[in-house]
């Protein structure tokens, strides 16, 4: 009978993909990496680790908060043994939680300790910097605002483009508080929402197309946005430009990416390995010349990606990873003004 | 799914669950009971997530989160447009269904598998289609331009069916009387085929509540994307499960809306001899119009979103990402997807049998309870078995291929039992009854009587859920073995970083591997009479 018959192949095809399934792994020592950072910086850092260490790192890609939630829902049997994210903020929230295990002396000493967790629990791998993006048919450089807290006048009313809830735009929200006040940081916040209108939109990969096609005339991304942008679509393509903010200006943060091993991993020793990888020299070098166009921030690693301005000669803003915290207080701000 | 005619003068039926003389009703075996009780239970697994969640926050954490302007809003946005796509794809489905069913439409049987095909084009890459050709595309309007073509299927599929399945007379009678064409059209046809426009109705609006992916890259804010906002940014589980609470009791409300409106008015079933091979009503001078609204409906439906990925795939963009493997990913992805379709139907099949054969106010509410897993977000339900797995179960199976099927099996749960209900619901259960006569256990007459019947059904719900899982992605990053890709994994790590020109080879893909069940599901409609017809 026909029908019993592709039943039965059916049957067949799905116990050989089980099968398949269950034989893929490997034996060897093995990672597993919770990678919520750009593929492209991670790929080929893992590449090269796997290469000379022989430990097989098995790669899962994700949003970092989700990652976060995940490890809080997962408990002591997390299956990950390092998570690698793009932004203080998360690995801060895991250490609140008591989920980190301290990463190695050896490592830490690796990048300066502005750049690290302040209780060592969380190492510092690059560093990207808030920038200014704006439409070069729409805006000339002169007509520009000095300051992040300029962007809540009027005249950028239909003109910004917010994206409230992507991890990048936190940091921003926290320097505000930290430097005007909890009230004044509301303020500045409706007066975008407002500016932004319809603007609002979920990272700033799309903040970086809306500009560079003209729909809106100005926002606020992370500088490497732009340059991979630049990569997308070839020089032709690009119609906008990105400024940098007034020297110490609130807007002007310097945001740290930054991996930690989980204290549940069972493979605490090769996974500080690879913690000590990506902050040494050859594992900074491959993000200065790769195409991450983030900050390498080792000790002693001078490289700046292509175009770029140096990070030495970067003016931010002076708040610290400490104060960036978990940036719960710039969630409950969110929330406030209803972007969350 | 269940055909209906309106029969005025008759006395009320019993229930409009049931089949007009319900002879099988008889007290429900013990067995069927179990297994349709256990299915119901391990889909309320996400819901028990929920309120734990929300328990363990505290309602002092909780309540403020809910009771702001923000819920108000999303409430606004989230009802606004389900309503919207919902009447629109209702319109859409049952005019499509009925000209291809019951007109001389030309080409009616390429019209037939073309009209399905959408639904097997993933939502976030209609979206992704729409926004690459006009960038403008957004807002309220862009979500329900988007999610209208995206999901009319889910009208059409149960209305094709039903017209199939139901009397033509009715119609030929109408007209006799002198009843004009429109107020037939709306008195019998739409009367017949009331309850399977009402069923899928409620696919479409529970598909709207938990939509993500779609709503992301047009920049529309609803109750689900505020959940993944909440999760992700604020690592807000509390503000997460709460909204997620508030999207369950709507859909509750959505169902028991169905339910009131399925009781209602005098509904019985004719048993499916009364089908036969319908002479097409003639279009007339209305052929060419209805030509070019067809022509239209394909061109926005499956042409934008298929014109974008053919333009990207040409165009391409170079990319500062890793290349990979689309043939694993193609793999993976049809494997996963067609082992959750054959679970899904098996788990269908208690509840159907027990909610058709045996029905009850508590198997109603037993089936029903199974529709609310479709209106949560994808990451809820994963996050759910993530809890469990590793706080109950040791980590048993967490991110490994069984329990991604399952969850798949799960998630779209509820499209695999509309298929196979509406199939056990036109197999007469004379037929299981006089093979118990004869001697046969219940499980032997189950293999021999009632699976052949209902095979059909079960088909149309393999089909169903392996389209869903094709394009599923929230779940699947949480859930996947580690090492594994999908290819909507692969095309939303190649999309959310802006390389459209890699992520289109995995959309079309997912496409070529969707349309196979869709051309299955449209063919399998199209030749329903020959199945459907069983003397009495």
């Amino acid at each position: 009978m026909g029908r019993s018959r592709s039943v039965g192949a059916l049957g067949a095809i799905l116990v050989a993909g089980a099968l398949l399934t269950a034989c893929g792994s490997n034996s060897g020592a093995t990672i597993t990496l919770y990678n919520g950072q750009h593929p492209q910086t991670t790929e080929a850092l893992v590449n090269a680790f796997e290469h000379e260490s022989g430990i097989t790192v098995q790669v899962r890609n994700d949003d970092e908060d989700v990652f976060a939630n995940q490890i809080v829902a997962e408990g002591a049997r997390s299956p990950a043994d390092v998570i690698y994210t793009e932004n203080s903020p998360p690995l801060e929230f895991l250490q609140q939680k008591h989920l980190l295990a301290p990463v190695a002396p050896s490592t830490l000493d690796h990048v300066p300790s502005k750049y690290n967790s302040p209780t060592g629990d969380w190492v510092g791998v690059s560093a990207r910097v808030s920038v200014m993006i704006y439409n070069t048919t729409l805006l000339k450089a002169d007509q520009l605002p000095a300051s992040a807290l300029d962007l809540a006048d009027p005249q950028w009313k239909g003109k910004l483009a917010i994206a409230a809830g992507e991890t990048d735009f936190q940091p921003i929200v926290s320097s505000v508080i930290r430097t005007n006040g909890e009230a004044a940081a509301l303020r500045w916040l409706e007066a975008l929402k407002a500016n932004a209108g319809s603007h609002v939109y979920p990272d700033n990969e799309t903040i970086t197309s809306v500009v560079n096609s003209g729909q809106a005339a100005i926002g606020i991304i992370n500088q490497y946005y732009w340059y991979r942008e630049q990569v997308n679509v070839g020089a032709s393509g690009m119609h906008s430009a990105i400024a940098y903010f007034a020297p110490g200006d609130v807007g002007y943060v310097i945001n740290v990416s930054g991996a930690a091993v989980l204290k549940s991993s069972k493979h605490q020793a090769d996974a500080q390995k690879f913690l000590a990888f990506v902050t040494s020299k050859q594992g900074q070098e491959i993000i200065g010349h790769g195409d991450s166009w983030e900050y390498p921030i080792g000790s002693g690693v001078s490289i700046t990606p292509r175009g770029e301005v140096p990070l030495a000669q970067l003016r931010a803003n002076p708040i610290t990873v400490a104060e960036l915290g978990d940036g719960a207080a710039a969630v409950a701000l969110l929330q406030k003004v209803q972007l969350l | 799914m269940t055909t209906t005619l309106e029969t005025p003068p008759s006395p009320p039926p019993q229930s409009a669950m049931t089949p007009a003389k319900p002879s099988g009703s008889t007290r429900a075996p013990r067995g069927l009971v179990f297994l349709a009780g256990a299915v119901a239970v391990l889909l309320l697994v996400p819901l028990a997530f929920l309120v734990l969640e929300a328990v363990q926050y505290g309602w002092g954490a909780v309540v403020p989160k809910l009771f702001r302007q923000l819920t108000l809003s999303l409430l606004w946005n989230t009802i606004s447009l389900s309503v919207v796509v919902t009447a629109l794809c209702a319109v859409i489905g049952t005019l499509a269904a009925w000209c291809v069913e019951r007109t001389d439409l030309p080409g009616r049987r390429i019209w037939a598998v073309l009209v399905v095909i959408p639904v097997g084009i993933p939502d976030f890459a209609v979206a992704f289609g729409w926004k690459s050709v006009f960038e403008s595309v957004g807002g309220f309007g862009g979500a329900v331009l988007v999610m209208t073509f995206a999901v009319y299927p889910l009208v059409y599929l149960p209305v094709a069916a039903s017209l199939r399945n139901a009397d033509p007379g009715q119609e030929e009678v109408a007209r006799s009387l002198g009843v004009g064409r429109y107020r037939t059209f709306w008195r019998v046809t739409v009367g017949q085929s009331r309850l399977a426009v009402m069923g899928g109705c409620v696919l479409v609006c529970l598909v709207v509540f938990a939509e993500y992916g779609a709503f992301e890259i047009l920049g529309y804010r609803t109750f689900t994307t505020e959940i993944f906002s909440e999760f992700n940014t604020g690592f807000d589980t509390a503000a997460a499960c709460a909204l997620s609470l508030v999207l369950v009791l709507l859909s509750v409300a959505v169902l028991a809306g169905e339910a009131a409106t399925r009781g209602r008015g005098g509904v019985s079933r004719i048993g499916p001899m009364a089908a036969r091979l319908v002479r097409p009503q003639p279009l007339g001078r209305a052929k060419v119009p209805v030509l070019g609204a067809f022509v239209v409906l394909v061109a926005l439906a499956l042409g934008v979103p298929l014109g974008a990925i053919v333009y990207w795939l040409f165009a391409g963009t170079s990319s500062t990402l890793p290349p990979a493997s689309v043939a694993s990913a193609a793999w993976h992805t049809a494997f996963y997807a067609a082992a959750a379709g054959v679970l899904s139907t098996v788990l269908a099949l208690p509840v159907a049998l027990l909610s058709v054969r045996h029905p009850s106010w508590r198997a109603m509410t037993l089936e029903r309870s199974t529709y609310l897993v479709l209106a949560m977000p994808g990451l809820v339900i994963a996050l759910a078995f993530t809890y469990f797995s590793e706080r109950y179960a040791s980590g048993f199976l967490y991110q490994s291929a069984y329990l991604l099927i399952a969850a798949y099996a799960i998630m779209f749960f509820p499209l695999a039992l509309v298929a196979v209900r509406s199939s056990v619901a036109r197999a007469p259960a004379s037929f299981e009854e006089i093979g118990r006569s004869l001697g046969r256990g219940r499980l032997a007459v189950l293999w021999s009587v009632t699976l052949p019947l209902v095979a059909p059904g079960l088909a149309a719900a393999f089909c169903l859920v392996f389209l869903e899982a094709v394009t599923e992605l929230t779940a699947t990053l949480v859930l996947i073995p580690t090492g594994a890709q999908t290819l909507s994994t692969q095309f939303w790590v190649f999309q959310t970083n802006g390389s459209y020109g890699q992520a289109a080879p995995y959309a079309a893909l997912m496409i070529l591997i969707a349309a196979v069940p869709s051309y299955v599901l449209g063919r399998w409609f199209d030749r329903l009479p020959s199945r459907a017809t069983v003397p009495k």
